[in-house]
């Protein structure tokens, strides 16, 4: 099993999921933006960060850089795709899932711990979750206010594309839990197939206890089992093998 | 030839601006009580050479597309102009 | 050269005369621009030289002292920590979000030029009362501007400090510290060296940001070329994050590639180059042509003074241009040679063909003038000293009392502050800002390092001294608290105007407090910044100045993250102590200020020994792992530190306050040399012996438990003795405590 972290000019979080993914014991290695191939690799993780410094639009620039186009390649063709923050951005920004991000309502940007409320466990992502488990995570950003028209928003619950939620401890999405705004407290959500997930918090920041919580090695626990084989998905029919280079 | 090209950029009415509506908090704090809405968008100018008004119109028109607008969520307009020999 | 241009540039006519006398001839336009920059107090430190060296700088750890980017220390295992704290006091007090943010990369790139990679940002921030409009919004777009900064470059800013006087509503004080890590081998210093290296330009191009006020005036310069440019630099943290990955890139390459390397800060390339070759014992030549730029037109002068940001001057060996370009290149930047080093330490500055300047590089740096101002005690410090504080009352109602200290910005959850920082970009961060003193791991390893700043304003102006050997004992005793041994500072001091004999003297004063206070607890002072003429305005002789500001920065080790400790109470039963005395000690407490009004009287005594006592048994106490929750006492006294161990523990506990002293002295006197701790009542022997084993008095207050926060008074002095005069549902002090800043900037 092989992961890539794709480094956009900006990218400040490249690090920390190298680090966390590296910490499953899981073979890792960057992958620069500038490349034209994605190498050997069953998950791309682009991570958080200020790719090309936000300006523009958060993740508006970084969609154009070369490596993308390998990327909607490798996630046409089933491959799993982890964007998380600045990464679920540029993925919004590409088209590789639908809708898009706004500014924060509270115009500030936000850094704390929220929870989140697992929607769907028949994502890659959450396929070791319980549904309605509540997982605790940091949040990191001024443009998560995730927003989609409401057919589309619509659509995505039909699906069980809308993955994680923003709720409080108990598990109850509250104005008060939404740190941001985001439609319906959408936190995360994947694309039709349900191979490319993209979430504003940050899994990484949560897998370790000395960092005060692990709750995001359920994110990677569970794409690495799910490529491992070891789940048997009902919904999902990913083309494992076809995605890898 | 070179041209300007001045591209405005803005929410489309449906979203909410959150920008606007604390600019527009602050200005009835003011006692601007009459003003109805605040919307916020960008200027953007690009500065190119092309064969003539047409092609320029055409790039300019594609680059606000693929990159300076968002089309789930912006909309954009722009002016061209051909660029004075005084302008740099 | 007439009079009036030097004066202009800020240069006093003895200094013109002995600029003369260096070089044997009047200086040209550029070369006195460049002396004015140099000369000034900002380079040059020509005001407090002689006083800063009263500071201790050496210590069995210290790799790098005062007069490098940053001060280095070692932290074992082949491992050094690098910091520095600097003032952005006056571009915030113009643009506040663009003077703080160019503050933070200013400060980064003082750590990343020393060869370490940047692991944790603090700032230290001083604004007007927040009832005042101005005063808000300078707060907000500060904030907004180091978040704007720090989180797009990705280096967490994990803590630092918020208080408000009416002393800092027209200067506000905007201080930012930077801590970094890097191999004790790998440290790179900023002197040229090797006659014949190239020196390169690399970053940001060069446009006219923030030129010295001065040249404005320059009769040189058109009326258009002048309505161009601007004072006011505006930071870009993308371009500051792809050199700061460029220069540890090239840093990688091999120890043999970087001869030396400085940030291009205050004074631009002129500092940065006169100060390399002059550290390095050489001279260097510079062309001005060949700097890349962001504008058409620019002059030699303005080129050499520009202050665009982003910008690193770099000396590398001979032949090893073409890798530091294709460094760069990966990094979408530009590193342009520029010139070289010599041998004959002159600092010349061509325009093609043209030499524009000719100036011995230690006339800029080494031989700028040093003064000892005049200083004077203030006719204040006597009166507040001897003030009598016995007639002030008890509060009729102590809860609200302690309510509205909770509530004072200095006292109360800086959430509203940090929560807009990133603070754990990097995955390194073990306690986050609000739960405790912040603790950053050092990557890689299981070792920590504990931060923190800290300066009480009014202490320092009511007793400079005291005031300043507070911060330094505070400083240490918060890191203690986290289980850290102190092992460095970095001092940022922030006063009025050094011409007035009152300001000369508090800053005096307070140098000499801090210095005492760094010799008795063995604490070195690795670097710092010194930021005077913060008045009310600047050319009027009654602009009142700051209240003295000397903000300490200061770093600890934590050998094992185990050893972490955290102020908050954990376990219902567990036994509540107070560590060292409580003397009756109002004077200057947050407590008059707030509920009282009354803004004097003779700050706590200074008791170095004891503080010293205190840190090394908590130290102690850390390593036995025998404390469940560790609160150092400072501003607001045991009531603020009863209140916040109960907020961050979400749990309550009943106290009781031993006799002998009215209850309002004891609940928020601010003795120095306290601590709040809690344990298991199974290790209370083992607490008590290794309290008896340091001379440290141990005081059992009573327990945690409920939700509510109990305290009584035992009697002495209180009237009916015995009585409970705090009962507060923790929710509602942690309401007020987490709400009160928000409140107030919101409003």
């Amino acid at each position: 099993m092989k992961v890539g972290v794709v480094v956009f000019p900006g990218s400040n979080c490249d690090a920390d999921c190298y680090r966390a993914v590296e910490s499953f014991g899981v073979d890792v290695r960057y992958i620069w933006y500038q490349d034209h191939s994605l190498g050997e690799c069953d998950l791309v993780v682009l991570p958080g960060g200020f790719s090309y410094g936000d300006y523009l639009r958060a993740g508006a620039i970084a969609r154009f850089a070369p490596i993308m186009d390998e990327v909607a390649v490798f996630a046409r063709a089933g491959g799993l795709v982890l964007g998380i923050c600045n990464g679920f951005q540029v993925l919004l920004e590409c088209g590789l899932l639908p809708g898009a991000m706004l500014p924060n309502a509270v115009l500030r940007f936000r850094c704390e711990s929220v929870h989140l409320r697992v929607e769907s466990t028949l994502s890659p992502f959450t396929c070791l979750c319980r549904p309605g488990q509540v997982l605790a995570m940091p949040i990191a950003h001024g443009w998560g206010n995730y927003y989609a028209d409401d057919a589309t928003l619509d659509e995505l619950e039909r699906r069980g594309q809308v993955v994680f939620r923003y709720v409080n401890e108990q598990g109850v999405p509250t104005s008060g839990s939404n740190p941001n705004g985001s439609c319906r407290s959408i936190a995360g959500i994947t694309n039709e197939r349900g191979n490319v997930l993209g979430m504003m918090p940050h899994p990484e920041r949560a897998c370790e206890a000395v960092l005060g919580g692990i709750d995001g090695r359920w994110v990677f626990a569970s794409a690495f089992e799910f490529l491992s084989g070891g789940v048997a998905l009902g919904r999902m029919h990913l083309a494992g093998d076809g995605a890898r280079h | 030839m070179q041209f300007k090209a001045r591209v405005r950029v803005t929410l489309k009415e449906s979203i909410l601006d959150p920008q606007g509506s604390a600019v527009k908090r602050a200005l009835h704090g003011m006692s601007h009580d009459n003003v109805l809405d605040v919307r916020i968008g960008k200027h953007i100018e690009l500065t190119l050479t092309a064969d003539g008004p047409e092609s320029a119109r055409r790039q300019v028109q594609e680059i606000a597309e693929k990159l300076l607008a968002n089309p789930v969520i912006e909309r954009f307009s722009f002016e061209l102009s051909e660029a004075g020999g005084e302008e740099r | 050269m007439g009079e009036c241009i030097w004066r202009e540039m800020g240069l006093a006519t003895e200094e013109y005369g002995r600029i003369v006398g260096i070089l044997g001839r009047e200086p040209n336009l550029v070369e006195l621009g460049m002396f004015a920059v140099m000369w000034s107090e900002h380079c040059s430190y020509k005001n407090s030289r002689a006083v800063l060296g009263l500071l201790p700088t050496t210590g069995s750890r210290v790799i790098q002292g005062p007069g490098e980017n940053a001060g280095v220390v070692d932290i074992g295992d082949g491992l050094a920590v690098v910091f520095k704290i600097e003032s952005h006091n006056h571009p915030s007090a113009v643009e506040p979000y663009q003077g703080a943010a160019t503050g933070v990369g200013g400060i980064i790139r003082d750590i990343f030029t020393m060869g370490a990679r940047p692991v944790a940002l603090l700032d230290a921030l001083r604004f007007g009362p927040l009832s005042d409009v101005r005063s808000r919004h300078l707060f907000a777009q500060v904030v907004a501007g180091i978040a704007g900064y720090g989180n797009s470059i990705g280096i967490p800013t994990v803590g630092g400090e918020v208080a408000t006087h009416e002393s800092f509503k027209e200067s506000p004080l905007v201080n930012v510290m930077c801590v970094g890590v890097a191999p004790a081998s790998a440290i790179k210093k900023a002197a040229a060296r090797g006659a014949g290296n190239p020196v390169m330009v690399v970053g940001a191009r060069t446009g006219r940001d923030g030129m010295h006020g001065a040249t404005f005036a320059s009769a040189e310069l058109s009326p258009e070329a002048m309505a161009r440019r601007s004072a006011v630099q505006v930071g870009d943290p993308f371009m500051e994050k792809l050199l700061l990955e460029a220069c540890l890139e090239l840093y990688a390459l091999g120890d043999d590639v970087v001869i030396g390397i400085q940030d291009m800060g205050a004074a631009g390339l002129t500092c940065s180059s006169c100060e390399m070759a002059s550290r390095g014992e050489v001279g260097m030549e510079i062309d001005v042509a060949k700097v890349p730029r962001r504008e058409e037109g620019m002059n030699p002068y303005e080129v050499m003074l520009s202050e665009s940001q982003e910008r690193m001057l770099v000396a590398v060996k001979a032949g090893s241009e073409p890798e530091v370009e294709r460094v760069f290149r990966k990094w979408g930047l530009e590193a342009t040679v520029v010139g070289h080093v010599t041998d004959d330490g002159v600092l010349r500055i061509r325009d093609g063909g043209a030499i524009v300047a000719e100036v011995p590089a230690k006339a800029l740096t080494d031989m700028a003038p040093c003064y000892m101002r005049e200083a004077c005690e203030p006719g204040y410090f006597r009166r507040e000293r001897a003030r009598d504080l016995s007639g002030v009352p008890e509060p009729e109602d102590y809860s609200d009392a302690l309510m509205r200290v909770l509530a004072s910005p200095r006292i109360a959850s800086k959430g509203w502050v940090y929560g807009q920082y990133d603070h754990q970009v990097g995955t390194n961060t073990v306690v986050l800002p609000g739960q405790g003193t912040s603790v950053v791991r050092v990557p890689g390893t299981n070792k920590g390092l504990a931060l923190t700043c800290d300066a009480n304003s009014l202490y320092c102006y009511l007793d400079p001294w005291a005031g300043a050997a507070h911060a330094v004992a505070e400083a240490a005793r918060n890191l203690a608290a986290a289980g850290a041994e102190p092992v460095g500072i970095t001092d940022c001091l922030n006063f009025g105007s050094p011409e007035k004999p009152e300001v000369f003297w508090q800053f005096k004063q307070a140098v000499e407090g801090m210095a005492e206070a760094c010799r008795v607890l063995d604490i070195p002072v690795t670097g710092g910044n010194v930021s005077f003429y913060n008045e009310s305005s600047k050319d009027c002789v009654s602009a009142v100045a700051v209240h003295p500001t000397p903000v300490v920065g200061m770093v600890g080790l934590i050998e094992d993250l185990s050893w972490v400790m955290t102020p908050g109470f954990k376990h219902e039963g567990d036994v509540v102590a107070l560590l060292g005395r409580t003397r009756d000690e109002i004077g200057g407490s947050e407590y008059l200020a707030t509920v009282r009004g009354i803004e004097g009287g003779p700050v706590p005594a200074v008791d170095l020994r004891a503080e010293r006592g205190v840190i090394e048994l908590i130290i102690a106490l850390s390593r036995a792992g025998l404390l469940s929750s560790c609160h150092d006492l400072s501003e607001g006294g045991l009531g603020v530190a009863l209140a916040e161990a109960c907020i961050l523990g979400g749990i309550g506990a009943r106290v009781r306050l031993p006799g002998m002293m009215r209850a309002d002295r004891h609940l928020f006197s601010e003795s120095g040399g306290r601590m709040l701790v809690s344990f298991p009542p199974s290790a209370a022997d083992e607490v008590q012996e290794l309290a008896g084993r340091h001379g440290v008095p141990l005081t059992v207050l009573g327990e945690v438990g409920g939700m509510r926060l109990v305290i009584d008074d035992a009697g002495g002095g209180g009237d009916p003795p015995g009585r409970r005069i705090v009962d507060a549902a923790v929710g509602d002090i942690s309401r007020v405590y987490r709400g009160a800043i928000r409140w107030a900037v919101e409003q």
